[in-house]
């Protein structure tokens, strides 16, 4: 095994670890760092809950090997609801009951965060287009999107 | 859609989810995040011959690799199990392949690790060699195929009617259910005229986005089972068999479920972790790759060829359906999906004469069990595709020609069971009405083509039989839930929540749920075709009329008055001199039931209760592509009364885009009984690109005598009639029809081209 340190930014604070150069993302976020939020599920980069931000650019957590987040900026979704009060997308996915099992759910926060950052008022056709790289067997489509609506409205009050 | 909220509140309040937050964060516990100290990982090496006698398996290269711990065959499991053999129905299931292999995809062999890559790229040096025998793959064949899967019948004991299979040979038919109502053969001798049809279904996946995921942390006398399960009392009892210890010895826990949908039952990779642990002598989880999925469970394939006697007012005065189930290699629940399922295959008509022949098959594919509907949905895509057929060559409205027909309240279905708190009628006629049935129809311009379709279907409660639960009041007046429900995605820990909350005059979101725990959660059956709401929710509700019961018997042995209002803390305080103490208040529900007559099929109680659902649809049908377009979905069910509206209704969509998926486009792909298509490139599950641009879903007012207040199972029932509304709007597009699915463009076009005279040729 090629080991390699690697030295980033995590959630906001410094990190390090010493990993093997196959290693994915999410891997080292699960085995290293306990951050579980980001998963793998498909491992092949199609079904969006492994979703991790690198240098504020979402990224399949599954394919993106470790040491290319040498000297990044990653965030995950637990970077969101680490306070007392959860990001107002997490939080019209609450009204909005907008998941099931919650496993790809992660994914869908940090997609439609990015989505509303690049387009604050995004149209219903528009939404399904920029979320259509993240699956949910559960089938909560209908309702994520009345939640990305939702989120919308709340980050413009 | 209609809500009553209940007196206390609680019951009929769209209560947020109990893990809301929980979820949102990433934060949610799942068997996939666990990991324990000098745990060991599993890698799965896999048969890739359908059917064959293993002659030579050298591990020695695996288990030279730097890093590996040890190599597992059947031979080593049997050192631990010696009757290693499991399934609900029959024992016929080895944990690791013995002899022979019955499918592609089966294990034969496992690498243990602690790094899961070292385990991985082990496995890929085992090398197996296997004399070839030969493999029967479809339905039709197995029935009398010489190709023979298993060479004898081994039925788990468990249920009656599978008895008289033991010790059989030279047979795949792992059951045969039959029902006989009424004079079928008179009906159809004096019919003015007969229908017949032939409909086939494909064989699908549950694709949990969580997949399959076991750890058992076993010592010499006890083991405990981190599984992502949906049927943890089931676990535990199948485990304590193989080991013959007592069932306190084996605890069974799980966490929350990355999506269940019927994959994640009775027993998958439990039986497995177990033995290697007992092996390794250490912690061993085993956590399968979405490949490894199309290995494990799926949904049925079907042929139904399905034959009704029609008077000539249109009634249909008799029907035979012969039902042919593909089980693949092991009978998992194939056989009871085969009986529970087989009884309702004539449709939620009311036929006076009706026969029903329905098959378990073995066959060479990866097993197939339950995926939410239980054999629902394959059933209700034939009887509805051809009552839509019978209609149109009647030149009888469809809409009309139902109601003719219609299973209505009061009436017995072919069972001889009396129908109640069936709102077959209510449902239908809401449908209608949402859809403007009446109206006339925008048929489309050019070469895009516009068709519009319903269908109905029905299903029994499958599984009468038993929940308990507990509910602890603690010295500060908070309470605490046990129930062995699993919650994997379908809200029944709020739902539960709910019901206690309104026993106990409490907020839902106050209550605590406790995962299932077998240690600590009391027995329940399983999570799975829809009985939950019904039989969990029924417990529930009476521990917590236990709990009522005893703080009204606490109070009164203070001395206190009835409807005293002093807080639970203080009455708690008063007893003890202190903060102490604990209620519990318990509750076990099993519902009346009376199980068929093993040679007519009849009973005068089928099911505690019954699930309604209809779909329509409006479609666009591109005619130069076969594209089809769902433009509007709308879906109408009998939940009873719903506990949680909003939850009832997410299931509903669910269900229904989950079905959508399974008509439009998946479909598992087969060479020689290899799968083609493992993975989410090639196996297509609906995303958001495949929504309905408008999708409705509603509950008709309802009331389930016997339920929790009120309350039924509602999971499944909005998958009955996607698929076949879906072929009948195809239908009354362009004028063809679709006996297969999936409905895929290049299957429309085809049949679009075949019925113009000009047929494309072979695929």
């Amino acid at each position: 095994m090629n080991a390699r340190t690697i030295r980033f930014t995590l959630n906001g604070a410094p990190a390090s670890a010493e990993i093997g150069t196959h290693q994915s993302l999410v891997e080292v976020l699960q085995q290293r760092f306990d951050l579980f939020g980001a998963r793998e599920s498909c491992a092949q980069g199609l079904c969006g809950c492994c979703t991790v931000l690198v240098d504020g650019t979402a990224v399949s957590g599954c394919l993106f090997l470790a040491v290319f987040a040498d000297g990044a900026q990653v965030e995950t979704v637990e970077y969101l609801g680490a306070g007392e009060r959860l990001d107002p997308v997490q939080q019209a996915f609450i009204e909005a009951g907008a998941f099931q099992c919650g496993f790809c759910t992660p994914g869908f926060v940090l997609m439609t965060r990015q989505l509303l950052d690049e387009n604050p008022d995004p149209s219903d056709a528009e939404i399904g287009h920029y979320l259509s790289g993240n699956l949910c067997r559960c089938g909560t489509y209908p309702q994520i999107v009345e939640a990305v609506r939702l989120a919308a409205k709340k980050r413009k009050a | 859609m209609t809500t009553t909220i209940s007196p206390g509140g609680q019951v009929g309040r769209s209560v947020p989810r109990l893990e809301a937050r929980a979820k949102v964060t990433g934060r949610a516990e799942y068997v996939h995040n666990l990991r324990l100290p000098g745990m060991l990982y599993g890698k799965i090496f896999r048969s890739r011959t359908a059917h064959g006698r293993i002659r030579r398996l050298d591990v020695a290269a695996a288990r030279a690799m730097d890093g590996v711990h040890s190599v597992i065959t059947a031979e080593d499991v049997r050192r631990v199990i010696p009757d290693p053999y499991y399934g609900p129905a029959f024992h016929d299931q080895p944990i690791l392949a013995i002899d022979k292999v019955r499918y592609v995809g089966e294990p034969v062999a496992v690498v243990l690790a602690a790094d899961p890559h070292i385990a991985e790229a082990a496995a890929h040096l085992i090398v197996a060699e296997y004399d070839e025998l030969p493999a029967v793959f479809d339905e039709r064949e197995a029935m009398t195929s010489t190709a023979i899967v298993h060479e004898v019948l081994r039925p788990a004991g468990t249920f009656p009617d599978l008895k008289h299979l033991e010790g059989r040979t030279n047979t795949n038919i792992a059951l045969d259910f039959h029902l006989r109502q009424g004079d079928v053969d008179a009906a159809f001798a004096s019919a003015e005229q007969v229908f017949e049809h032939t409909f086939q279904t494909q064989q699908v996946l549950h694709v949990p986005l969580e997949p399959f995921v076991s750890l058992a942390d076993a010592t010499p006398s006890s083991v405990t089972i981190h599984t992502a399960s949906q049927s943890p009392s089931f676990v535990r009892i199948e485990i304590a068999r193989l080991l013959r210890w007592p069932e306190n010895r084996v605890r069974v826990k799980t966490l929350h479920l990355g999506g269940g949908f019927g994959a994640k039952l009775y027993i998958k990779l439990e039986a497995l972790v177990v033995a290697l642990s007992l092996l390794a002598r250490r912690p061993v989880k085993v956590a399968l790759s979405m490949e490894e999925q199309f290995y494990t469970i799926t949904k049925h394939a079907s042929t139904f060829r399905i034959k009704s006697a029609v008077a000539k007012d249109g009634r249909v005065t008799a029907r035979h359906c012969e039902v042919l189930w593909n089980g693949g290699a092991y009978a998992d629940i194939g056989p009871r999906v085969t009986q529970k399922s087989g009884f309702t295959a004539a449709g939620p008509y009311d036929i006076p004469a009706v026969s029903i022949d329905s098959y378990a098959l073995y066959t060479n594919l990866p097993p197939a069990g339950a995926l939410r509907g239980f054999g629902i949905p394959q059933l209700v895509w034939a009887y509805e595709s051809h009552t839509d057929l019978i209609a149109r060559a009647l030149a009888i409205d469809p809409l009309t020609f139902r109601r003719k027909n219609l299973l209505r309240n009061g009436r017995p279905q072919a069972t001889g069971t009396i129908m109640r708190d069936a709102e077959i009628e209510a449902v239908l006629e809401r449908l209608a009405a949402r859809l403007d049935w009446n109206r006339p129809f925008d048929r489309g311009a050019g070469a895009v083509k516009r068709g519009r379709g319903i269908a109905i279907g029905f299903k029994a409660s499958i599984a009468p039989t038993t929940s308990i639960a507990s509910v602890a009041i603690h010295a500060d007046g908070s309470c605490t839930l046990s129930c062995g429900t699993v919650d994997m995605g379908q809200g029944s820990d709020t739902a539960m929540a709910q019901i206690v909350a309104e026993v106990l005059n409490l907020e839902a979101e106050a209550i605590a749920v406790i995962h299932p725990d077998t240690d600590v959660t009391p027995y329940d059956m399983a999570t799975l075709g829809s009985r939950s709401t019904y039989h969990m929710g029924n417990a529930v509700r009476l521990a917590a009329e236990d709990a009522r019961d005893k703080i009204a018997a606490l109070a009164a042995s203070l001395g206190l008055p009835p409807g005293s209002n002093l807080s639970l803390a203080e009455l708690f305080r008063r007893k003890y001199g202190m903060q102490a103490g604990t209620i519990i208040g318990t509750g076990s529900f099993i519902p009346s039931y009376s199980p068929p007559d093993h040679s007519t099929g009849l009973t005068e109680n089928a099911t505690p209760f019954w699930m309604i659902g209809a779909t329509g649809v409006e479609l666009e049908v591109d005619t130069e592509t076969g594209h089809v377009r769902v433009t509007r979905l709308v879906n109408v069910a009998d939940a009873g009364r719903a506990i949680n509206p909003r939850i009832v209704e997410t299931q509903l969509s669910g269900a229904a885009i989950m079905q959508l998926g399974f008509t439009l486009f998946e479909r598992m792909n087969f060479d020689k009984g290899q799968v083609t298509n493992a993975s989410l490139a090639d196996y297509k599950i609906p995303g958001m690109h495949d929504l309905p641009l408008a999708i409705e879903s509603e509950f008709v007012p309802a009331e389930q005598q016997g339920g929790p207040f009120g309350a039924k199972g509602v999971g499944e029932s909005a998958t009955f009639g996607v698929s076949p509304a879906i072929a009948n709007a195809i239908h009354d597009a362009v004028g063809v029809r679709l006996t297969a699915l999936p409905l895929t463009p290049e299957a429309v076009y085809r049949a679009i081209r075949a019925a113009a005279g000009d047929p494309l040729g072979e695929e």
